[in-house]
C-alpha cells in the first residue's frame, strides 16, 4: 500500500519536474530548426523561479476569483496529468478517473482560465475567452470522439486497461490511426501551438491562450505557465500511452524496472516534443476563422472512427 | 398510515392554503404563511416518498376515492417510479418556497402569486400520484392552468400576455395528445385505470402510435424541439422561484409522464422507439445549447438551457429504450439510471440559476447581461452560487452535472452490441452531438458568468447592485450543497434510485456502495470507473499545498495598480467585450447554418461622419417553417369558415341534414 501511493507521488512529482524541461526542449529544437541559437534547456526553471519571487500586480478591480483561479487551474492540471500513465500502467489511484474525466478536468481548467480572462473587464481578455470557448466547442467533442474510438477498441475507458489492451494486442487498425491523427490535431490545438495560435506571439490580436492570461503576473502568472507545461506533457504522455505503450511497465514490477520506464519515458517525451517542433516550424499560423474547419476534421475523423467501430469492431 | 394517505393530506393541505391566499389576501403576514405551509407540506411529501424509496419495501401503496368517473374512480398510487419523482419535485419545491420566503417580499403584486403557487405544487404533486387516466388529466390541466396564471402575474407587459398564450394553446395541444393517447390505451372497453391499462392486449400498430402522441403531448410540456417554442418565453415571465419550478421541476412532471407511459403502460418497446426518441434529444441539445448561447436575457438563457438538459434526458431514455427492445437489461439499467440521475441533478442547478437570476433581478433590476458586470463585486454570495451552478450544468468534474453525463457515454459504449443497423449508425451521431452539446454548454455559461458577474459594471443598476435577503441565499447555498454531493458521491445516489430502476426496466445496476473508496463503476472495473470524491479531494488538496508552497517558500507580495491591457486600458466600461461579441465566433461558425445567422457591416468612406454599423439578422427556423405555416392555416380556415355565421335559416337546415346524413352513412359503412 505505501509502496503503491510511493509510485503514485513518484509519478506526480515527475511530471511536474519534467513539464518545464519539456517546455525547454521544444524551445530549444525550435531554435535549432531556425539557425538559432536558442536558449538553455533550463531556462523555463529560471524564468518560472524568477516569476515566483516578484510581486503580483493585480488590476484595481480584479476579483477573489482572479486571485484564484491560477490555483485551481494549475491543481487540476496538475491531477489530470498525474492521472495520465507516463512510466507505469495501474497505479494505485488509476482507476479514480478514465479517459472521459480526463477530457472533462481539462474541460474545467479551460473554464476557469476563460472567466479569469474576463475579470478584468478588458477587451484582449474577453476575445482570448471568447476564442478559446469557439476552439473548445469543437476540441472537446472531437476529444470524446476519439475516446469512443479508443474505448470501443479497447474495450474500456481506463487509461491503464487502454494502454495493456494496445501493449498485448498490438495491430494496425484504421480506426486507431484515425483516432491518433484526430488526436495530434485536437493536441496542438489544445496546446495552442501554430497553427491554432502561437505561444510566442507579441502581436495582442492574433493571441488566444496568451491574451487571457494579460493580466497576470508574478506567481500568478508562474502557476499558469507551470499548468501550459504539464498539459502539454500531458497531451505527449496520452498520445505516447495509447499509441505507443511500448516501454510502460506496470505496478508492482521491481525497481530497476520503473527506472528503465522512466527512462524510456523521457525518451518518448523528447521524440514528441521534436515530432511537434518538427510541424510546427513547417507550417504557417492560419486565420481564426479556418480554426473550425482545422479542428472539425478532428471530430470527423474521431466520429468517422466511431462510426466504423460500431459497424465491425474488427477495423 | 400509508404513504399515499400522507401524500393526498399533503396536497389537500396545499389546496387549503391556496384557498386561505385568496380569502386573506389583504393580511400582511400572508405571503409567509403561505410560503412557510409549502415549505412544510413538500417536506412532509419529500420525506415520505424519500422513506418510501429507500426504506428498501418497495411495496406500492394505493388508494380509491369515490370522485371522479363513476366507474373508475379517483385511484392514487405510490411506486417506486413515483416515489422518486416525488422525492424531485418536492426538494425542487421546498428549495423554492423556502427562497421564495425572502424573495417573495419583494413581489409587487403578491395576491396574483400566492393563491396560485400551493395549487401548482398541488397540480403537480397530483400529477406524480394519480393512477388512473382520468386524474392524470385532470391534475395536469390543473398544473398547466394554475402555471398559467402564474407567467400571467406580471400581465402589464404585453410580452409577458403573448408568452402566456402560446403558453396556453401549446398546454391545450399538449393535453389533446395525451387524452388521445390515453383513449387508445384505454381501448373499447373503456379501462382507464393504469393497472387496467398495464395488462390490455394491444393491437400491433396500437403502441407506437402511443409512443408519438405521448412525445407529442409529454414533450411539448417537456420542452422537446419543436415542440419547445413556449417553454423559452414563458418561464423567464413568471418570478423568479416560480421560473425556477417550470424550468427545474414542471419539466420533469411531464418527462415522469412520458416514461409512464411509454416505460410502464405500453408494455415491451420497439426498437424503432428508440430512434425517434434519440434523434428528438439530439436536435434539442444542440438547438436548444445553440440557442442559449446567443441570448441576452438571463432567464431566457437559462430557459434555453433547459432545453438542452431535456435533450439529455431524452437521449438516456432513448438508450434505454433501445437496449430494452433487445433485451440487453444490463445497459438499459445503466441508461435509466443516468436518465434518472439527469432528472435529478437538473432539477438541483437549474433550480440554483434560476435563484440567482432573480437575486441578479432583485439586486439590479437588470436581466439583461449586457447591462451587467462586475456583480462578483457587489453580490459575492450570489456570484459565487452562481458560479458552482454554473460549473455543475457545464458537465465539468468534480460536479453532479458531469456524473450522469458520463454515465450516457458508457451507456454509449456499450452500444455497438445493439443488432440494429438503424441504431448502430445513429447512436455515435448522437454521443457527438450530446459532448458537443456539453461543449457548447460550457461555453455559453462561461459567457452568461463572465458577462453578467466579472469585469466592471456597465450600467448605473449593475454597480449599485445590493445582495440578497438571507433566506434565499440560504435556500441556493442548501441546492449548491446537493449539487456538490451528488458529485462527489455518486454511488450513493446510483444505489437510491436502483428501486426505480428495477421496477421500470426490470433490473438495476450493480451495488455501488460497497466498492471500496465510494467510486462508481457501471459495468465492470476493467472498463470504467470514476471517482468524484478523490477528484475532489485531489484538487483541493493539490490547490491548497500550492498556495501555502508559494505563499512560504516564494513571495505573497501583491500590488494593485490600473489594468495592463496591453498598455491601452479605456477607462469606460463599454470597450468590455459584450455578450454579442462573446457569441460572435459561435454565431458564425453555427449560426449561419442553423439560424441562418447573417452579419451586415456598413463602414463609412473615410470622411464621412456616419457612425459604422453592423447589423446582425437571426432566424428561429423552428418558428419559421412550422409554427408561422400554422398560424396562417388557422386564420386563413377561420377566414373561411367565417361565413358560416351569416347563412339563412334555410341553408343551415340544409347543413344540418346533410351532416345527419353524412353521419349515418359512416356508421352504415363503418358497422
Amino acid at each position: 500500500m505505501i509502496g503503491d501511493l510511493f509510485l503514485q507521488g513518484v509519478q506526480m512529482f515527475l511530471v511536474l519536474a519534467l513539464a518545464p524541461l519539456l517546455l525547454g526542449f521544444t524551445r530549444r529544437v525550435k531554435a535549432w530548426l531556425l539557425r538559432r541559437k536558442g536558449p538553455p534547456l533550463l531556462q523555463p526553471y529560471r524564468d518560472l523561479l524568477r516569476l515566483l519571487r516578484k510581486e503580483v500586480v493585480l488590476a484595481e478591480n480584479a476579483s477573489w476569483l482572479f486571485r484564484s483561479a491560477p490555483y485551481v487551474i494549475f491543481a487540476a492540471t496538475w491531477v489530470a496529468a498525474a492521472l495520465v500513465p507516463t512510466f507505469a500502467t495501474g497505479l494505485e489511484f488509476s482507476w479514480t478517473a478514465d479517459l472521459i474525466v480526463i477530457t472533462a478536468l481539462l474541460g474545467s481548467v479551460r473554464f476557469f482560465l476563460a472567466l479569469a480572462g474576463m475579470d478584468v473587464g478588458t477587451s484582449f481578455g474577453g476575445i482570448g475567452s471568447s476564442r478559446e470557448m469557439m476552439f473548445a466547442s469543437f476540441a472537446e467533442p472531437a476529444m470524446i470522439m476519439i475516446v469512443f474510438t479508443v474505448a470501443l477498441v479497447a474495450g474500456t475507458t481506463q487509461l491503464s486497461q487502454v494502454a495493456d489492451f494496445v501493449f498485448a494486442h498490438a495491430s494496425l487498425r484504421v480506426s486507431l490511426a484515425l483516432a491518433l491523427v484526430a488526436l495530434i490535431i485536437v493536441a496542438i490545438a489544445e496546446n495552442t501551438r501554430i497553427p491554432v495560435d502561437n505561444p510566442a506571439t507579441h502581436l495582442e490580436l492574433t493571441m488566444v491562450h496568451e491574451a487571457m492570461l494579460l493580466e497576470y503576473s508574478g506567481r500568478h502568472l508562474a502557476v499558469i505557465e507551470l499548468a501550459a507545461a504539464l498539459k502539454l506533457l500531458l497531451y505527449i504522455s496520452l498520445i505516447a500511452s495509447i499509441f505507443a505503450p511500448w516501454g510502460l511497465t506496470q505496478a508492482g514490477a521491481a525497481p530497476g524496472a520503473y527506472l528503465i520506464a522512466i527512462a524510456a519515458y523521457i525518451g518518448k517525451l523528447a521524440v514528441g516534443g521534436f515530432l511537434l517542433v518538427l510541424f510546427e516550424t513547417s507550417i504557417a499560423k492560419m486565420r481564426v476563422f479556418r480554426v473550425p474547419e482545422f479542428l472539425g476534421a478532428a471530430l470527423m475523423l474521431g466520429l468517422l472512427g466511431t462510426l466504423l467501430l460500431f459497424v465491425s469492431r474488427t477495423f | 398510515m400509508d404513504s399515499v394517505s400522507i401524500a393526498l393530506i399533503c396536497v389537500a393541505a396545499l389546496l387549503a392554503t391556496a384557498l386561505l391566499a385568496v380569502l386573506a389576501h389583504r393580511a400582511a403576514t400572508v405571503g409567509s404563511l403561505v410560503y412557510v405551509s409549502c415549505l412544510v407540506l413538500s417536506l412532509v411529501i419529500l420525506v415520505v416518498a424519500g422513506g418510501q424509496l429507500l426504506g428498501g419495501s418497495g411495496e406500492a401503496t394505493t388508494m380509491r376515492l369515490p370522485i371522479g368517473l363513476p366507474w373508475v374512480g379517483a385511484n392514487f398510487r405510490i411506486d417506486s417510479l413515483c416515489a422518486f419523482f416525488l422525492v424531485v419535485i418536492d426538494l425542487g419545491a421546498a428549495a423554492a418556497s423556502l427562497y421564495a420566503l425572502g424573495y417573495g417580499r419583494h413581489e409587487h403584486a403578491p395576491e396574483r402569486v400566492l393563491p396560485f403557487y400551493p395549487a401548482f405544487l398541488a397540480g403537480m404533486n397530483l400529477v406524480l400520484l394519480a393512477a388512473d387516466a382520468f386524474s392524470f388529466l385532470v391534475a395536469w390541466e390543473f398544473m398547466s392552468l394554475t402555471s398559467w396564471a402564474l407567467v400571467m402575474a406580471h400581465h402589464h407587459d404585453p410580452e409577458n400576455r403573448r408568452a402566456g398564450y402560446i403558453y396556453l394553446v401549446m398546454a391545450s395541444f399538449g393535453t389533446l395528445a395525451l387524452l388521445l393517447a390515453f383513449g387508445l390505451m384505454a381501448g373499447p372497453a373503456g379501462g382507464y385505470a393504469f393497472a387496467e391499462m398495464r395488462t390490455t392486449v394491444h393491437a400491433a400498430w396500437l403502441p407506437g402510435l402511443v409512443l408519438i402522441l405521448a412525445l407529442l403531448g409529454a414533450g411539448s410540456k417537456a420542452g422537446l424541439v419543436p415542440l419547445h417554442v413556449w417553454l423559452p418565453l414563458a418561464h423567464p415571465a413568471a418570478p423568479s422561484h416560480v421560473s425556477a419550478l417550470m424550468s427545474g421541476v414542471m419539466t420533469k412532471v411531464a418527462i415522469y409522464g412520458f416514461v409512464r407511459i411509454v416505460f410502464d403502460l405500453l408494455g415491451t418497446p420497439a426498437w424503432w422507439w428508440s430512434i425517434l426518441v434519440l434523434g428528438l434529444g439530439a436536435i434539442t441539445v444542440v438547438l436548444g445549447v445553440l440557442q442559449a448561447v446567443l441570448q441576452r436575457d438571463l432567464k431566457r438563457l437559462l430557459a434555453y438551457s433547459t432545453v438542452e438538459n431535456i435533450g439529455i434526458i431524452f437521449i438516456a431514455l432513448g438508450l434505454a429504450l433501445a437496449f430494452q427492445a433487445n433485451g440487453m437489461a444490463g445497459p438499459a439499467a445503466l441508461s435509466f439510471t443516468a436518465a434518472l440521475l439527469h432528472i435529478f441533478n437538473h432539477s438541483l442547478f437549474k433550480s440554483l440559476l434560476f435563484f440567482g437570476a432573480g437575486a441578479v433581478l432583485n439586486g439590479t433590476g437588470e436581466r439583461d447581461i449586457e447591462k451587467l458586470g462586475g456583480l462578483i463585486r457587489t453580490m459575492p454570495q450570489t456570484a459565487f452560487l452562481v458560479l458552482g451552478g454554473c460549473l455543475a450544468i457545464s458537465a465539468l468534474p468534480p460536479l453532479n452535472g458531469f456524473v450522469s453525463e458520463w454515465l450516457i457515454f458508457q451507456a454509449i459504449l456499450v452500444s455497438p452490441d445493439l443488432p440494429q443497423w438503424g441504431l448502430k449508425l445513429m447512436i455515435p451521431a448522437v454521443g457527438a452531438m450530446l459532448a458537443l452539446g456539453a461543449a457548447l454548454s460550457a461555453a455559453c455559461y462561461v459567457r452568461a458568468f463572465g458577462i453578467g458577474f466579472l469585469g466592471r459594471p456597465r450600467s448605473q443598476a449593475a454597480s449599485s447592485a445590493h445582495e440578497v435577503d438571507r433566506l434565499s441565499l440560504t435556500a441556493m447555498f442548501m441546492l449548491l450543497g446537493l449539487c456538490l454531493l451528488a458529485g462527489i458521491l455518486p454511488g450513493l445516489l446510483i444505489d437510491a434510485v436502483a428501486p426505480t430502476v428495477r421496477e421500470v426496466v426490470g433490473h438495476a445496476m450493480p451495488s455501488q456502495a460497497s466498492l471500496p473508496w465510494l467510486s462508481i463503476v457501471p459495468v465492470a472495473e476493467s472498463r470504467s470507473s470514476y471517482n468524484g470524491l478523490l477528484i475532489f479531494a485531489f484538487i483541493v488538496i493539490a490547490t491548497l499545498l500550492t498556495v501555502k508552497g508559494i505563499h512560504r517558500l516564494a513571495s505573497r507580495a501583491t500590488r494593485r495598480g490600473p489594468a495592463w491591457d496591453c498598455g491601452y486600458p479605456d477607462p469606460s466600461p463599454l470597450t468590455q467585450y459584450t455578450g454579442d461579441s462573446f457569441a460572435q465566433p459561435l454565431r458564425r461558425v453555427f449560426g449561419e447554418f442553423v439560424f441562418l445567422a447573417r452579419d451586415k457591416v456598413t463602414m463609412p468612406r473615410p470622411g464621412d461622419q456616419r457612425p459604422a454599423r453592423l447589423d446582425v439578422s437571426l432566424r428561429d427556423l423552428v418558428w419559421d417553417m412550422i409554427y408561422v405555416p400554422i398560424q396562417w392555416a388557422v386564420a386563413f380556415a377561420g377566414e373561411k369558415f367565417n361565413t358560416l355565421q351569416f347563412l339563412t335559416i334555410r341553408r343551415y337546415l340544409s347543413l344540418v341534414f346533410a351532416a345527419l346524413v353524412s353521419l349515418l352513412l359512416v356508421v352504415a359503412i363503418w358497422a
